[in-house]
């Protein structure tokens, strides 16, 4: 009972949630939506334990939605993503809580948004029908945009419009590309149908047609990665979203771009995918993206912007985990994509508190602030150093693992990466310096209150998590490594079949 | 042997306790100093019972105690596993046995500054993390260790944040560090690829059948390593931030920026012992940095004013005896120097921390702003501090080399061994005569550095002397046992020569056997090894007499009243500018070409400003041509659709 109606439930009960939240008096609004956040977390919880780590696709639901063009309600989660699903359900509530003070105009509305694009994110990652995918992509863009553009700070038009146009034209490409296969496995089989299983199975080989509609995958996914050089919505969306946008974009909606690589565009067009000469394109930029965010980063003088182009550089290793393709690369990826969300999204949690005392993002309006807030310096200190990858935190773990991985496939571009590491510790201690270390100089700082116990609550279950990825990260990974090695399985011999 | 988890989780609990209370009661200084002792004490009383049950249970093989699966991911397996062997058992008995006679000095050093309970928990942590290297029984777990260190070296040196210079001095120790770490993790990625393992037994016992002896692989592994311990251990050319690390407490700067963590590539190299032995190559490089660094760093040594800061170089310089050591392939001997080494240099920085105390404690009470550490303001201090003075002076003696004392054993030992390798290959000749250069500058300058502290007339201040004094026992205590082991260190390895057994030498063998085998080390004659010593005690005389005679003592004035320094005395102060040569040649330009030209240009100009936006623009012209063609006059209509026509027409045609 619970398996095969616990994704449907997952995805209906925040749509249900908002619901009521358009009929809820306004001040009560922040406690319904945590409540419905909270209750939404704990309905995924059991997933952990259901899910048998050999058993391929599980939690499945497939029923026909327009049957006349083949489209089915398909869904279902595997050990790649039922992390994602897991990081979404966990930070969503920390989301709401975290707005608790920041979102003070037409509550009831943000919060309803937060709620309709939860339902959006958990389709992305279910979807087992790549039109319902298409719908969930386009769902969850909807609310993001209404986040950044009201909530959000002095250029938020810009940057909600930017982000809007960016994933919309990624976007459409897609739909063109998933049409292409819908006719391709149509015109093969005489079924027409959407399913993914199906379209894996039929579409064969697709020659020169691949490469069209690898590079509109490519596109859509890249733009929301980002890799360079299609990250520059990231830094304005970033800086202009409310500390939940922030919090979500970074945390789960950059997921998208890379669970999209994992899930459509390798599987699917393996031969094209490991290509040399798209091998190389994607090492290089992925490279690219490692180094090249952190040396930006460095120089940012706003704190937000900062962590945006870390975030660049993040995600540079995971595309690089990917690409390479060995268990420890791929498992890598999939850690770093569940420590990227954990310790960035902590990162602007933090950011977000210190602005709510300040009204600052700028670097230089801080300095000594360990003095007045040790609490926050602590917490601060250590979801830094997690993002930087010291062993013992969960970035270790999944730098490590891409690290080790990827220097099988690729020993010079993995050696280059290793140097990010360096370039991590320099943009983020440097940071961490001229805010919370250095002399408390200006007035305004003398005064600030620490860490509140809403807000710990806010924390608390981050660090507790960085900690137990840090240490004893095997429960995870021994849940997506049979997934990892599928993808691994059906993607290496397609590749070398097409060369041969 | 079970117990040995105790000894790293004992400090950790005391992590954990002192960090609470720094938080829930920043002022209790009682259960702090408890605790943060007491953990060390009850570490360093497990760390013995180990060690003697590995002495009775004549272990050939580490004792291997797996306590959870931590990356396993099909065929990397990584595990959270310690090691019981002669060479771990060594370091964790140096490092808390020296470590708790710290924790104790803190007491009374710390005892008035308002972070007592941050410090104690930091410095709990440092061993922690200290132990967890030394103990781990892979790559992986030794680097868990290796960078905990580092992050605890990183909050202790910038614990009074408060003054930018010791955040700044923080910072750059750990991207220094990091940049070693580089190098670690790029040879942890090579050692699984080609051996298939990161555990240290399954490795150094597959790397002689799989790894070419002097292959380039080898080579590649043991250079990258190498690396780290270039940055871990302060060699050229990371070794900068060691000076810079200076602005942490002075208790911090004994136990981890002398006495510990900056041996852990000592350490490493002799742990890795049979992968640098695959490598001769990589082991000159070894060495001859080693050497290189050993007389840069005394040359530095000589012209520095700051009391820390002198022993600071001369840590940098004995580090690099130790790699000459490792890197001859006498794993012995470099481990040898860095035992000896830890009691006499913490013994040398706890010194110079009571004298520190004294001074700071004497301009506190006149309300004078002077420099408590500048050696300019110090002199004839012997008078008021005869135990530092006295314990001091036998540290100096032990380090520079003088006959009985710990140091002369330990350096002698390594020279040896470097000289006798120049028999077969004559490079070696010129990393002796290197490390016999440093010697006579470490003789000199650390006589100068006793002579203008201790000696001479007062140049503190006729209304401060009054108020120098010795420290209280608590600080002086552990001054009194370090003194003990510099002068009597040197029974841990009694070379034949003097009848000794080489006691040392036989409790490393099953550790150091396997990479010995690979390179036998060649003996020198008793003859030889007689006139190497009376060489070595000479040079030490000579520079230790040569400072007696060569310093006027009544000729130097308080530092605000110093002229500056010209020539090669200003070169040598301002450290042959290396720090300004880095910032000018790496931090700055980084800096300007991140801000400059990848963001303001690249990522704000072309991507973004000429791509992305550009792209808008050239849709808004589109746009608005779009609406300038809908004029609503047929006249222009009918024209565009007769061009229209005849342009189709005449494509179809041809």
């Amino acid at each position: 009972m619970y398996d095969q109606s616990v994704v449907t439930v997952l995805l209906v009960w925040p749509l249900l949630a908002a619901a009521v939240l358009w009929l809820a008096p306004e001040r009560l609004a922040k406690h319904i939506a945590l409540a419905a956040g909270t209750i939404e977390f704990a309905l995924s919880v059991p997933l952990w334990w259901r899910f048998v780590p050999a058993g391929g696709m599980q939690f499945e639901l497939s029923r026909p939605w327009v049957s006349a063009w083949g489209i089915n309600y398909h869904v279902g989660v595997d050990g790649i993503s039922l992390f994602m699903v897991l990081l979404t359900t966990f930070l969503v509530p920390l989301s709401i809580l975290g707005s608790y003070h920041y979102i003070t105009k037409r509550e009831r509305a943000f919060y309803a948004n937060l709620l309709v694009l939860t339902t959006g994110m958990i389709g992305v990652f279910v979807s087992l029908d790549l039109f319902l995918f298409y719908v969930m992509w386009e769902v969850m863009l909807i609310p993001m945009y209404f986040i950044i553009g009201i909530w959000g700070g002095e250029r938020r038009l810009y940057a909600a419009i930017k982000f809007f146009l960016y994933t919309m034209f990624g976007s459409l490409l897609m739909l063109v590309a998933i049409l292409g296969l819908y006719f391709t496995a149509a015109g093969r089989t005489g079924v027409h149908s959407f399913d993914y299983g199906f379209l894996l199975a039929n579409v064969g080989s697709l020659g020169t047609a691949g490469w069209w509609f690898f590079g509109a995958f490519f596109l859509a996914f890249a733009i929301k990665v980002p890799m360079f050089p299609f990250h520059t919505w990231l830094p304005d969306a970033h800086v202009e979203a409310p500390t939940a946008g922030s919090v979500i974009l970074a945390g789960v909606l950059l997921k998208m771009g890379t669970y999209g690589f994992l899930r459509f565009a390798l599987p699917f067009f393996p031969a094209v995918a490991l290509h040399p000469t798209v091998q190389a394109i994607i090492v290089v930029l992925s490279l690219t993206g490692i180094i090249y965010g952190g040396l930006v980063a460095m120089v940012q003088p706003d704190v937000k912007k900062l962590v945006a182009y870390s975030s660049v550089s993040h995600l540079g290793f995971v595309m690089l985990g990917i690409w390479a393709l060995t268990l420890q690369s791929v498992q890598g990826a999939l850690m770093i994509m569940i420590n990227h969300g954990l310790s960035t999204g902590a990162l602007f949690f933090l950011v977000g508190m210190l602005y709510e005392r300040r009204h600052s993002r700028l670097i230089e309006a801080y300095g000594g602030i360990a003095k007045v807030v040790p609490l926050f310096a602590t917490v601060l200190t250590i979801v830094s150093l997690s993002s930087i990858g010291l062993p013992g935190t969960n970035g270790f773990v999944g730098e490590f693992l891409v690290l080790v991985g990827a220097f099988q496939t690729y020993p010079v571009a993995a050696g280059i990466a290793t140097t990010g590491v360096i370039v991590a510790a320099a943009y983020l201690l440097w940071a961490l310096q001229r805010v919370i270390f250095n002399k408390l100089d200006k007035a305004e700082n003398e005064k600030l209150p620490d860490l509140s116990p809403r807000e710990l609550v806010v924390l608390v279950p981050i660090l507790a998590a960085i900690f137990w990825i840090g240490i004893y990260p095997k429960p995870i990974l021994s849940r997506m490594e049979p997934a990892a090695q599928h993808l691994i399985d059906i993607v290496k011999p397609a590749a070398a079949a097409a060369t041969r | 042997m079970n117990l040995v988890w105790l000894v790293p989780a004992l400090p950790l609990l005391g992590f954990l306790v002192n960090g609470t209370v720094a938080f829930v009661r920043p002022k209790t200084k009682w259960l702090v100093s408890v605790v943060g002792v007491g953990v060390l004490v009850a570490s360093f009383g497990v760390a013995l019972l180990v060690a003697r049950a590995l002495a009775q249970a004549h272990a050939e093989a580490p004792v291997v105690f797996r306590y959870w699966d931590w990356m396993p991911v099909g065929s990397l397996q990584v595990s959270y596993a310690l090691q019981v062997d002669a060479l771990s058992a060594v370091m964790m008995l140096v490092v808390t046995g020296v470590g708790s006679l710290i924790h104790v000095f803190s007491v009374g050093y710390m005892h008035e500054d308002e972070g007592y309970a941050r410090y104690f928990s930091y410095l709990n942590l440092f061993v922690f993390f200290m132990l967890t290297l030394v103990l781990g029984a892979n790559f992986p777990v030794t680097f868990v260790g290796w960078e905990g260190v580092g992050l605890c070296s990183y909050l202790l040196i910038g614990f009074w944040f408060s003054e930018k210079v010791n955040a700044d001095a923080g910072k750059k120790a750990f991207i220094m560090n990091r940049i070693g770490d580089f190098g670690f993790m790029v040879a942890m990625f090579l050692i699984w690829q080609h051996t298939g393992s990161l555990d240290y037994t399954t490795v150094f016992a597959q790397a002689p059948t799989t790894l070419a002896l002097g292959g380039g692989v080898a080579t590649a592994i043991a250079l990258f390593l190498f690396l780290g311990c270039t940055g871990k251990s302060a060699q050229i050319p990371l070794y900068t931030w060691l000076p810079d690390a200076m602005a942490g407490p002075t208790p911090v700067s004994a136990l981890i920026h002398a006495a510990t963590m900056v041996t852990a590539g000592v350490f490493l190299v002799a742990r890795a012992n049979v992968l640098f032995a695959l490598a001769p190559i990589a082991q000159a490089v070894v060495a001859g940095v080693g050497a290189l660094t050993a007389l840069f760093a005394a040359t530095i040594a000589l012209k520095q004013w700051d009391i820390k800061r002198v022993l600071a170089y001369s840590t940098v310089s004995q580090l690099g005896y130790m790699f000459v050591g490792v890197g001859t392939g006498a794993m012995a001997a470099g481990i040898f120097h860095l035992a000896t080494h830890a009691f006499f240099k913490a013994l040398l920085f706890l010194g110079s921390g009571s004298v520190i105390h004294a001074m700071r404690h004497a301009y506190h009470a006149t309300h004078a702003h002077e420099d408590a550490q500048d050696m300019r303001n110090m002199g004839g201090l012997s008078r008021f501090l005869p135990w530092t003075a006295t314990l001091m002076w036998i540290a100096t003696l032990a380090i520079a080399g003088i006959p009985p004392l710990a140091g002369f054993f330990s350096k002698d030992e390594i020279l040896g061994a470097a000289f006798a390798r120049g028999t077969t290959q004559p490079v070696w000749y010129l990393f002796w005569a290197l490390g016999l250069g440093a010697a006579l500058l470490t003789a000199f300058y650390m006589t100068r550095m006793m002579l203008y502290t201790f000696h001479g007339p007062n140049r503190t201040g006729a209304r401060e002397q009054v108020h120098l004094h010795e420290a209280p026992w608590v600080m002086t205590g552990p001054l009194v046992v370090l003194g003990i082991l510099s002068a009597a260190g040197g029974v841990l390895n009694l070379p034949a020569l003097v009848g000794g057994h080489f006691w040392l030498h036989q409790w490393l063998e099953p550790v150091t056997a396997a990479g010995a085998a690979l390179g036998p080390a060649p003996e020198l004659g008793h003859r030889t090894e007689w006139l190497l010593i009376g060489v070595a005690v000479t040079v030490a005389v000579v520079g230790i007499v040569a400072a007696m005679r060569a310093l006027d003592l009544t000729a130097l004035v308080p530092a605000r009243s110093a002229a500056p320094e010209t020539g090669l005395g200003r070169l040598l102060n301002r450290k042959w500018y290396v720090d300004e040569l880095y910032d000018a040649v790496f931090v700055r330009p980084i800096v300007w070409l991140s801000r400059n030209v990848l963001w303001r240009v690249v990522d704000v100009g072309i991507v973004d400003g000429a791509g992305v936006n550009g792209t808008a623009v050239v849709s808004r012209i589109l746009g608005w041509l779009g609406t300038r063609l809908q004029t609503g006059e047929l006249g222009f209509y009918v024209v565009v659709f007769v061009v229209g026509v005849v342009a189709v027409l005449a494509r179809a045609l041809k």
